[in-house]
C-alpha cells in the first residue's frame, strides 16, 4: 500500500510531464481524426504548444526565479529554454498563419474546407 | 571576410529573399536570384576547399561559446552537401526566369522568388549548422517558404498539396523538436558533438532511446521515407515546374543528411545500429520504399507525379546505404543522395521545359512530342537511363556501392533486390520513353518546339552531369567515400 | 602509331561517324559516304593491330578507374581481336547493303538508323576490346540501349512490342543476374581484369563456381541460351540490315564472345574442369541446340526460321566452351567467326528476296532462285556451312568442338552435334531446293535486288568458302587462345 502511494507522489510529481503528454497526444488525435482543415491546424497548434511546456518545464528550478542577475537571489530559472521557445513560438505562429493562408484559398477555389469534400471534388485521393 | 564564409552561405540568400520581396518586379528578383546562387555557389565551394585543406571549419556565430552560442560547424560531409544545394540551385537560376513568367502569376511573381531564396537559405542553414535547436528552425524556415512555394503552382490541387504537406512538415519538424527537447534535458548542451560527447554516460537510458525514436520519425517524415511519403507526390507534382526541381533535387537531401548526422555523429552508428534493430526497420521501409514507390509509379497518369514516386523509391535506395552501415554502404547512399539529385533535377527540368511548351504534363499531353522537342527528350532520356543504373552513368555508380556493400555484409538477396528493382524503374521509364517516342503526337504536341536556349542549356547541362558523373566519379564517390568515413568515425 | 592509338582509334572512329551523321541528315549521299569511309578506316585500324597480336604482344590501355574495381581498360588478346575483325570487316558489307535495302525500302528516319548502327559498331568495338569485366559490362549494356531504336524502327505497334521484349530480356537479364555477378566476383577476387587462367580459382567454393556460371551464362542474355531466348525470334520485325547486325555481327556474338571470354579469362577452363560443378551447362547448350532447330523446322516465315537457327547455332559456340578443354575452346572461337559470315550472308539473301521478289515465306519460295541466282547461290553455299559441309566455314569450328567431345568422353555433346547437323540440314536444304524448282509456265525473268545488296551477300559467301580454305588468321588466333589455357598458371 506504501508503495502504490509513492508510486502515485512519483506519479503525480511529474504532473507537468503528464500535462505535455496529454497535449501532445490529443493534438495529434485532433489533427489525425478531423476532416475540417481549421480544425486540423488547431490540433497542430496544440501539439506544438506541448513542446513548449517540455522545454520550459526542464528549465525551471524549484524555488528559482526569473534569470537577472540581482544580489537577492541565488536561484535562477535556466534562461536557455526560454529563449528557445521564444523562437519556437515564433515558429508556431508563423505555420498557423500559412496553413490558415492557405486554408482560406482552398476555401475560395473549393468553397468548402472539409478534406473528404475537396477529395471527392478532385478526385484524388493519394 | 573569408573567416565569416559559414555565415554568409545563409545570410547571403536570406538578404537576397529580403531585397526580392522588396522590389517585387519579376525581373529584378529573377537577377536577384541569379546573383545571390552563383555567390552561394561560390562560397561553398570555397568553403569545401576549405576544408579539404584544413580540416573541420568551426564558426562561432557571434562570438559565442558552443556550450550556449551556435556553432556553425562544416566538415566534408556538409561541405558536399551545402555544394548540392548550392550548385542546383545556380543551375536552376537561368532556367527559373521563363518557366516562372509562364506558371506564376507576374504579381506574384516577386513573392515567388523571395520565398525560393528563403528556401535555399534554409536548406543551407540546415546543412551548415552544428545545433540541433538551430537545425529545427532552418528545417521550419525551408518547409515554410516550400508550402508557399508549392501553393503557387498550377492550379487548386496545389493548395490542397501545400496543405497536406504543412500538417506532415509540420508533425515531422515537432517530432524532431520534442526528440531534441529529451536530448536537451539529457545533456544539457544542443551542440551536436557536445550532445555527441556527452551521451556516452546516459546511452541506454530511455529518454535517448525515446528521444532517437521521436528524431528518427520526425527526421523521417521530412526525407519521406516509406511509408511517410504521403505529402511528397503531390506536392512535387503540382508545384509550379522550378519548385519541383528545387524541392526534389534538394529538400529531402538536405533532410537525409540531418538524419544521417543524428544516426552516425550524434547517437553513433555502434549503439543504433549494433545495440538498436534499427538496421532490419530501415533496411525493410527501404526495400518496401523501392518496390512499393516503383509499382505505384507505373500506374501514374501525370508524368510528374509518376516521377514524384520514383524519387520516393530511390530515397529508400539512400536510406538502405545508411542502413547498411558500413564504409561501402554508406558511401553508396550518400553518393546516389548526390546522384539522385543531378537526374532528379535533370528530369523535372526537361519535363518544365515541356510544360512550358504544351502547356499540360499528363501522359496524354505529352505524346510524340520527342519528335517535336528532340534535345529536350534525350536529355530527359539521359537522365533517365542514369535512374535506372545503367552503367556509364551517375545511377551505376550508386548502385554498384549498393550491390558490393550487400554481398560484403553477406546479404545476397538485398543485392539481388537491389538489381530486380531496378527492372521496374525500367518499366515505368520505358512507359514514358514509348509514350513520348511512338505515339502520334497530341494536339498540344504536334506544334511544340524546342524551349528557348536559356532553358535547354541547364537542362543539357544536367543531363551532361548524369553522364560525367559516372565517368569521373572523383567528385562524387570520392567525396562521398571520404564524407563515409568521417560519418561512421563520430564528430571528434 | 602506338598500339594504344589503335585502340583509341578504334572506338572513335565508329563514334565519329556516329557523331558526323546528323550534321548530314539532308544529305544522303554524304551520309552514306561519311558510314563507309569510317567503316573502312575501321578495318584498316583492326588489320594494323593484327600482327602485334600474332606477333605474341598484348596492347592494353587503362583509361581511366571510375571507382575502385571499376576501371575502363582494353587489352587486345586473341579471342578480342578475332571478334573485332568480324564486326568491323562485316560492317563495311553491311553499311553496302543497308544502302540499298533502306533506300529500295524507302525507309524513314534513315539518319537515325545510321547514327545507332555506328554506336552499336562502336560498343562492339568496346566489348571485343575490353581488358576487364566492368569495361564489357558497359559496353554490353550501352550495345542493347543503341540497337532499341534499331529493333523498334518501323514504329508499329509489333515494332514495339519487340522493342519492350528484347529491352526486358537484354536489360534485364543483365542486370539482375550479370551485375550481382560481377559484385560477387569483385568481392572475392578483388579484381575483375581478364587474365589467362583465370581469377576465380582458388577463391570461391566449388557450388559458388557453378551458382556464377550460371548467373554468367543466364546474365548473357545477348547469347540466348534457352530459356532466355524468346527476344531473338521477336526481334525479326526489325528492317534486314538490323537483322543482319543483330544475328551475324554484333548483338548475339558479343553475347557467346562474353560467355567464351569468361569461362576462359574469367573462370579459368582448369578451375571450371576441375570444380565439375560446371557441366550441367554442356546439357543446357546441347538442349538448346536441338530444341532450337526443331523449331527452327516449324517456322514459315523465312526470317524467323533463320533466327531459330542463329539460336541453334549460338548454344554451338556455348557447348564448345562449356566442354572446358583447349580443343573445344578454339572450335568456339573459329564457330563465332564462321557463323558471323554464313548468318549475315543468309540474312541479306533474306532483305534481298524481301526486296527484289517481295516474299517473305518459305512456302511461297518457289522459284526465287532462277529469278535471283546470285542471291540464292550465295545462300546455298551459306546454308552449306550452317550444316557443317566442307569446304565451307561452318566446318571447322564443329570438326574441333566434336573432337573435344570424343577426346573427353563426353557423348551427349557428340551426339547433339550429329543430331543438330542433320536438323540444320532438314530445314536449310528445302530451301534451296525449293527456290530452285521449276515454276511451272512462263520462263521466269531476272529480278535481282539493286547491286549494293547482292554485291555485299556474294562477298560474304565468298568468304565463307575462304575462310575454310585459307583459315590461317582465324585459325592462329583461336590457337593462341586455346594455348594460352594450357600454359597459363592456374589460379588467380
Amino acid at each position: 500500500m506504501t508503495e502504490l502511494v509513492k508510486l502515485g507522489g512519483d506519479l503525480a510529481s511529474h504532473y507537468n510531464q503528464w500535462i505535455t503528454v496529454f497535449l501532445m497526444v490529443s493534438g495529434l488525435y485532433i489533427v489525425i481524426a478531423r476532416g475540417n482543415m481549421v480544425k486540423k491546424l488547431v490540433g497542430l497548434s496544440l501539439f506544438q504548444t506541448s513542446v513548449y511546456l517540455l522545454y520550459l518545464s526542464a528549465g525551471k528550478i524549484l524555488g528559482g526565479t526569473a534569470p537577472i542577475i540581482d544580489p537577492a537571489f541565488t536561484v535562477y530559472s535556466h534562461p536557455l529554454p526560454h529563449v528557445l521557445i521564444l523562437t519556437a513560438i515564433v515558429v508556431g505562429v508563423a505555420t498557423l498563419a500559412v496553413g490558415l493562408a492557405l486554408v482560406v484559398r482552398i476555401n475560395e477555389a473549393y468553397g468548402t474546407i472539409e478534406e473528404d469534400d475537396i477529395f471527392e471534388q478532385d478526385d484524388n485521393r493519394p | 571576410m573569408s573567416e565569416h564564409l559559414p555565415a554568409l552561405q545563409v545570410v547571403v540568400p536570406l538578404f537576397g529573399a529580403l531585397l526580392a520581396a522588396l522590389v517585387r518586379r519579376p525581373w529584378p528578383a529573377w537577377l536577384i536570384t541569379v546573383v545571390v546562387s552563383i555567390a552561394v555557389l561560390v562560397i561553398s565551394a570555397m568553403l569545401l576547399v576549405r576544408v579539404l585543406d584544413e580540416g573541420v571549419i568551426s564558426y562561432h556565430l557571434g562570438g559565442w561559446d558552443p556550450t550556449i552560442g551556435i556553432e556553425y560547424r562544416v566538415d566534408i560531409v556538409n561541405a558536399l552537401i551545402l555544394l548540392l544545394v548550392s550548385a542546383v540551385a545556380a543551375v536552376i537560376a537561368p532556367f527559373a526566369r521563363l518557366s516562372v513568367l509562364s506558371e506564376v502569376p507576374e504579381d506574384r511573381i516577386g513573392w515567388f522568388y523571395s520565398m525560393y531564396l528563403v528556401a535555399l537559405a534554409g536548406l543551407l542553414g540546415i546543412a551548415i549548422t552544428g545545433d540541433a535547436f538551430n537545425a529545427f528552425v532552418f528545417l521550419e524556415v525551408s518547409s515554410l517558404s516550400s508550402y508557399a512555394l508549392i501553393a503557387m503552382g498550377r492550379d487548386r490541387r496545389a493548395l490542397v498539396a501545400a496543405y497536406q504537406y504543412l500538417i506532415m512538415g509540420t508533425i515531422g519538424a515537432t517530432f524532431y523538436v520534442i526528440g531534441v527537447g529529451l536530448l536537451y534535458t539529457m545533456t544539457g548542451t544542443l551542440n551536436l558533438g557536445l550532445i555527441a560527447d556527452r551521451l556516452a554516460d546516459v546511452e541506454s537510458t530511455r529518454s535517448v532511446l525515446v528521444a532517437l525514436a521521436f528524431i528518427f520519425v520526425g527526421i523521417s517524415l521530412k526525407l519521406a521515407l516509406f511509408p511517410l511519403h504521403y505529402w511528397l507526390p503531390n506536392a512535387y507534382a503540382y508545384a509550379p515546374s522550378v519548385a519541383t526541381v528545387f524541392l526534389a533535387a534538394t529538400a529531402t537531401k538536405v533532410a537525409i543528411y540531418l538524419f544521417a548526422r543524428f544516426v552516425f555523429s550524434v547517437f553513433g552508428a555502434g549503439f543504433v545500429f549494433a545495440d538498436l534493430p534499427v538496421t532490419p526497420v530501415l533496411v525493410t521501409l527501404s526495400v518496401a520504399a523501392i518496390f512499393g514507390a516503383a509499382t505505384v509509379a507505373v500506374f501514374q497518369s501525370d508524368v510528374k507525379r509518376m516521377f514524384a514516386y520514383s524519387s520516393v523509391g530511390q530515397i529508400g535506395y539512400i536510406t538502405l546505404g545508411l542502413a547498411l552501415a558500413t564504409v561501402t554502404g554508406l558511401t553508396g547512399g550518400l553518393v546516389h543522395l548526390l546522384n539522385h539529385a543531378i537526374i532528379k533535377a535533370a528530369i523535372f527540368m526537361g519535363l518544365g521545359a515541356v510544360f512550358f511548351r504544351v502547356g499540360g504534363i499528363e501522359f496524354k499531353d505529352i505524346a510524340g512530342i520527342g519528335r517535336r522537342m528532340p534535345i529536350t527528350m534525350s536529355a530527359i532520356g539521359i537522365a533517365c537511363l542514369s535512374l535506372i543504373g545503367v552503367p556509364g552513368t551517375a545511377g551505376f555508380v550508386s548502385k554498384w556501392y549498393l550491390i558490393v556493400a550487400s554481398i560484403e555484409v553477406g546479404w545476397w538477396w538485398l543485392g539481388f533486390l537491389i538489381v530486380l528493382s531496378s527492372m521496374l524503374t525500367v518499366l515505368y521509364v520505358g512507359r514514358f520513353f514509348e509514350c513520348v517516342w511512338f505515339r502520334e503526337p497530341s494536339p498540344e504536341a504536334a506544334t511544340a518546339t524546342e524551349p528557348p536556349f536559356e532553358m535547354l542549356v541547364p537542362i543539357c547541362l544536367l543531363a551532361a552531369a548524369t553522364v560525367y558523373f559516372g565517368i569521373d566519379t572523383e567528385l562524387t564517390a570520392g567525396m562521398a567515400q571520404r564524407a563515409a568515413t568521417a560519418l561512421l568515425e563520430g564528430l571528434r | 602509331m602506338t598500339p594504344a592509338t589503335l585502340i583509341v582509334l578504334a572506338l572513335v572512329i565508329p563514334t565519329a561517324v556516329a557523331l558526323l551523321l546528323p550534321l548530314f541528315a539532308s544529305r544522303a549521299n554524304l551520309r552514306e559516304t561519311v558510314t563507309l569511309i569510317g567503316a573502312v578506316l575501321l578495318l584498316v585500324v583492326v588489320l594494323m593491330l593484327l600482327p602485334l597480336v600474332l606477333a605474341g604482344e598484348r596492347p592494353a590501355l587503362d583509361v581511366w578507374m571510375v571507382v575502385p574495381g571499376l576501371t575502363i581498360a582494353f587489352k587486345v588478346e586473341p579471342l578480342g581481336m578475332l571478334f573485332a575483325i568480324i564486326a568491323s570487316g562485316l560492317w563495311i558489307a553491311n553499311s553496302v547493303y543497308s544502302i540499298g535495302y533502306m533506300r529500295a525500302e524507302k525507309a524513314h528516319r534513315q539518319t537515325l538508323f545510321y547514327f545507332c548502327f555506328a554506336v552499336a559498331i562502336a560498343a562492339t568495338m568496346g566489348i571485343a576490346l575490353s581488358g576487364n569485366l566492368f569495361t564489357l559490362f558497359l559496353f554490353y549494356e550501352l550495345l542493347t540501349v543503341s540497337t532499341y531504336p534499331l529493333v523498334t524502327h518501323r514504329g508499329t505497334v509489333e515494332a514495339r512490342n519487340a522493342g519492350r521484349l528484347y529491352l526486358l530480356m537484354l536489360l534485364g537479364a543483365s542486370t539482375i543476374l550479370l551485375l550481382p555477378a560481377l559484385g560477387w566476383t569483385w568481392v572475392a577476387a578483388e579484381t575483375l581484369d581478364f587474365r589467362p587462367g583465370g581469377i576465380l580459382g582458388g577463391v570461391v567454393s566449388n557450388t559458388a563456381l557453378g551458382v556464377l556460371l550460371a548467373l554468367y551464362v543466364f546474365g548473357t542474355a545477348k547469347a540466348a541460351v534457352m530459356p532466355l531466348h524468346f527476344w531473338l525470334p521477336a526481334a525479326m520485325v526489325a528492317p534486314t540490315p538490323v537483322s543482319a547486325l543483330l544475328h551475324a555481327v554484333a548483338v548475339v556474338k558479343a553475347g557467346v564472345f562474353t560467355i567464351l571470354k569468361v569461362i576462359v579469362y574469367t573462370f579459368g577452363v582448369e578451375t571450371l574442369a576441375a570444380a565439375g560443378t560446371g557441366d550441367w551447362l554442356v546439357y543446357v547448350a546441347g538442349v538448346t541446340v536441338i530444341v532450337a532447330s526443331a523449331i527452327a523446322l516449324r517456322q514459315d516465315n523465312l526470317k524467323r526460321r533463320l533466327a531459330f537457327s542463329t539460336i541453334s547455332q549460338l548454344s554451338y559456340v556455348v557447348l564448345g566452351a562449356a566442354l572446358f578443354t583447349p580443343l573445344a575452346v578454339l572450335g568456339a572461337a573459329l564457330h563465332i567467326a564462321a557463323h558471323a559470315v554464313s548468318k549475315i550472308t543468309l540474312f541479306f539473301a533474306a532483305g534481298s528476296i524481301h526486296i527484289g521478289a517481295h516474299v517473305d515465306d518459305i512456302s511461297r519460295m518457289k522459284g526465287v532462285g532462277r529469278r535471283q541466282p546470285w542471291t540464292m547461290g550465295a545462300f546455298a553455299v551459306a546454308s552449306l556451312s550452317m550444316i557443317g559441309v566442307p569446304p565451307t566455314a561452318g566446318f571447322l569450328g564443329k570438326w574441333f568442338i566434336l573432337l573435344a567431345a570424343v577426346g573427353i568422353g563426353q557423348w551427349f555433346a557428340v551426339g547433339v552435334i550429329v543430331i543438330s547437323t542433320l536438323l540444320n540440314a532438314g530445314y536449310f536444304l528445302p530451301i534451296v531446293y525449293r527456290a530452285f524448282s521449276k515454276v511451272d509456265g512462263a520462263r521466269p525473268s531476272l529480278a535481282e535486288a539493286p547491286w549494293p545488296m547482292v554485291a555485299p551477300l556474294v562477298v560474304t559467301a565468298i568468304l565463307t568458302v575462304a575462310m575454310f580454305v585459307w583459315p590461317e588468321i582465324p585459325y592462329q588466333l583461336a590457337e593462341m587462345l586455346s594455348e594460352s589455357l594450357t600454359t597459363a598458371p592456374a589460379g588467380g
